[in-house]
């Protein structure tokens, strides 16, 4: 797979070619309401101190945060005494490099890789086979869109958006040494198909990759969470296990980190918890029969030890459940790939302008309606709307947008501090509006709201008689 | 020490001293590793008594596990000759657990050992269940290979009434009390398995079996019953 270079500026663009391809939205109507939305409703009527644990598990991320040196010493020490490696990455290319030359080290051909953000985050399939060594993506949605040669739609279930013909298309020209005429109709046929070509490389990987959703500070432990079982297989079988994480994905105790897995599965796809939950605690012990003889674990930095005690501090307590996405009415629209970067949706449009820098994704904070519901959903209270706010404020500081939506900003801004300006502009806009429209009252088609006349009248205003008028007008007649 | 970890620690150290004076933080990060707090545990993670075995049990088989309950071990070897032979697997791959050594297995198709990518059937030995969610506790050993957890289509897994808690703060606590004095806490690998894999990666269809076990049966040994 390689990875495109950041292309969230081009937003609009990928919203339009979403819009346009017929497919995807009746994929994204199927699966979004029905789907996410749905099951995390179910979930939540399954357990009644749900909204209680919510604010239980924002205040475990917030103590983590304030005291995140402690606990990430605390971690480091305890993987150490259980015969593991810490490695520490300050950029993308530190955590490349350290990767692989650990897989070098070992002499590795192939490698088997558990689901991770972070290493999409850090590009580090096209740096594994750039140095000669291949990366199987062992994740079903992961392996498809490996095989398919595109990024991840989404968080948790990258190929969502991908039909089951598709995936078919995908198998058989990828496939090829199976029998042309096999019958892949049906989502079963796919998955045994899929199992049966991967069961091979798990047993063969020279080294495994996963992330890790969660660090305990406590016991060094490690977890991932996983349904397919893939994480584990690719923790458990190749001889060195290297996990790639970052540092805000620390808490304090196998207490705090129950918590969180109450809430992650639950909000994630209302499940009760995910089928396979792993922690994993530093290399192989003495007597032990299997398991990796090296563990190694690398904790990426990458601009998130500068947002601590920072304006987009709180963007540190995610835990990476998708909620967000799957309730907001953009991606709903436009899925994942118009983002143009590893994250998608709310969460995406907060983090991509940090880690790329405000010029790369200034666009991303203004994808958004800031309805406000993907605070309602975040398991961790992160205020998504108010970041997504403070960023478009930084973007406009730094001088985007710029041209005519500046100068129509700047106009807008004028008449706003000037009410009788404005209330005079305001009346004037509403007669010539009558004037245009006639004796109809409806317009069938304006200009700029072509989209909007297509499927429904626009209404002109009325005038200032019995029912209407601008506002102000109303307000005085005691309409309120 | 690398110089990443120098920056890394520095930046953090710089943001997080404007808050609280170093000595406060660090004591106060040592002290609620010491004595964690509780958490909020959900009204069904404190079931006691017979209610917490019916909601195990029901709870399992909402996440897709299947429950046979047995009267004692000595039923282990028929009950799991019969699920292999219903599920059309071969022959039984066997955790070199003591409980499963001692039992009769004379006739039977069994081999003791780890999991291999071929494995048909296999049967492991819980540390502990968790009756909130349904969800096994198996931790690695000697006697408990992971590999067996994840590789077998069919994965059985032996556990008794009596190790069913209600919480997963319960197991903890019990694995906490068990961790060899100066080494670490927990086992190499701990694994929560809630029900048999599965994935939603084709359309969000739910399918069973992806790349682990296709069916997990649970073998309930309730020696009151």
């Amino acid at each position: 797979m390689s990875q495109k270079p950041p292309a969230c500026n081009d937003f609009q663009l990928g919203a339009k070619k979403a819009l346009d391809n017929k497919r995807l939205q009746a994929q994204l109507a199927r699966t979004i309401k029905e789907g996410f939305q749905y099951k995390r409703r179910k979930g939540m009527s399954r357990l009644p101190e749900y909204d209680a644990l919510r604010d239980r598990a924002r205040d475990i991320k917030n103590h983590t945060l304030d005291h995140l040196d402690a606990y990430l010493e605390r971690f480091e020490d305890e993987v150490v005494k259980a015969g593991g490696h810490v490695h520490w990455a300050e950029t993308p290319q530190d955590a490349r490099d350290i990767i692989l030359d650990i897989c070098i080290a070992a002499d590795a051909k192939t490698v088997t890789k558990g689901k991770s953000m972070i290493s999409e985050e850090i590009a580090l399939n096209d740096h594994l086979a750039a140095n000669g060594i291949q990366p199987i993506e062992t994740d079903l949605g992961e392996y498809i869109i490996q095989l398919r040669d595109e990024p991840p739609s989404h968080i948790i279930a990258p190929a969502f958006h991908i039909s089951k013909e598709q995936v078919a298309d995908t198998f058989r020209e990828h496939h090829t040494h199976l029998k042309a005429d096999r019958d892949l109709r049906e989502p079963t046929d796919l998955l045994i198909e899929a199992r049966g070509e991967l069961r091979q490389k798990f047993l063969n990987a020279d080294v495994g990759i996963t992330g890790a959703n969660i660090l305990i500070a406590e016991t060094g432990t490690a977890l991932i969470v996983t349904n397919e079982g893939n994480g584990d297989l690719t923790q458990s079988l190749p001889p060195i296990h290297i996990a790639v994480t970052s540092i805000e994905k620390v808490v304090p105790t196998l207490e705090d980190a129950t918590t969180l897995l109450r809430l992650l599965a639950r909000t994630a796809t209302g499940q009760e918890m995910t089928v396979y939950t792993t922690f994993f605690t530093g290399a192989k012990r003495g007597d032990e029969l299997d398991g990796p003889r090296e563990f190694h674990i690398v904790l990426l930095d990458n601009k998130r030890s500068a947002m601590l005690g920072g304006p987009f501090h709180d963007v540190l307590r995610c835990i990476r459940c998708g909620a967000c996405m799957n309730h907001c009415p953009v991606y709903a629209c436009t899925s994942g790939h118009a983002y143009g970067w590893v994250y998608p949706g709310p969460i995406g449009s907060v983090l991509n302008p940090q880690l790329l820098g405000i010029a790369q994704a200034h666009v991303l904070p203004n994808a958004s309606t800031l309805c406000g519901r993907c605070e309602e959903v975040c398991p961790v209270h992160i205020p998504l709307p108010d970041l997504l706010r403070t960023w478009r404020a930084r973007a406009f500081n730094a001088g985007k947008p710029g041209g005519l939506q500046r100068l129509g900003l700047k106009m807008w801004a004028w008449l706003a501090r000037r009410p009788l300006s404005y209330r005079l502009m305001v009346r004037f806009k509403m007669s010539l509006l009558r004037l245009l429209v006639g004796k109809r009252g409806r317009f069938t088609w304006f200009i700029g709201a072509g989209g909007w006349t297509k499927s429904r009248d626009l209404p002109a205003p009325q005038a200032a008689t019995k029912h209407g008028g601008t506002f102000m007008d109303r307000y005085q007649r005691g309409e309120r | 020490m690398s110089d990443s970890r120098t920056r890394i620690m520095g930046r953090l150290k710089a943001a997080l001293d404007q808050r609280h004076n170093p000595t406060v933080r660090f004591s106060g990060a040592d002290q609620r590793m010491k004595f964690p707090p509780l958490g909020l545990i959900p009204k069904r993670g404190q079931a006691e008594g017979p209610a917490r075995i019916v909601m195990f049990v029901d709870e399992a088989e909402y996440g897709h596990a299947q429950v046979v309950r047995l009267g004692d071990l000595g039923q282990v070897p028929a009950a799991a000759a019969k699920i292999c032979q219903e599920a059309g697997a071969g022959s039984l791959k066997i955790a070199p657990h003591p409980d499963f050594q001692g039992l009769d297995w004379s006739g039977r198709d069994v081999e003791f050992g780890i999991g291999h990518g071929d494995d048909t059937a296999g049967l492991s030995r819980a540390f502990a269940g968790v009756a909130e969610t349904g969800t096994l506790v198996l931790r690695s050993g000697a006697d408990s290979p992971t590999t067996l957890n994840f590789l077998p289509d069919v994965h059985l897994v032996v556990i008794f009434a009596h190790e069913i808690k209600a919480s997963y703060e319960a197991v903890w606590a019990m694995l906490r009390a068990q961790a060899p004095v100066g080494g670490p806490v927990l086992p190499r690998t701990v694994n929560w398995i809630t029900g048999p894999s599965r994935t939603a990666d084709i359309e969000q269809t739910i399918l069973l079996g992806a790349h682990g076990p296709r069916k997990l049966m649970i073998l309930l040994i309730d020696e009151t019953a």
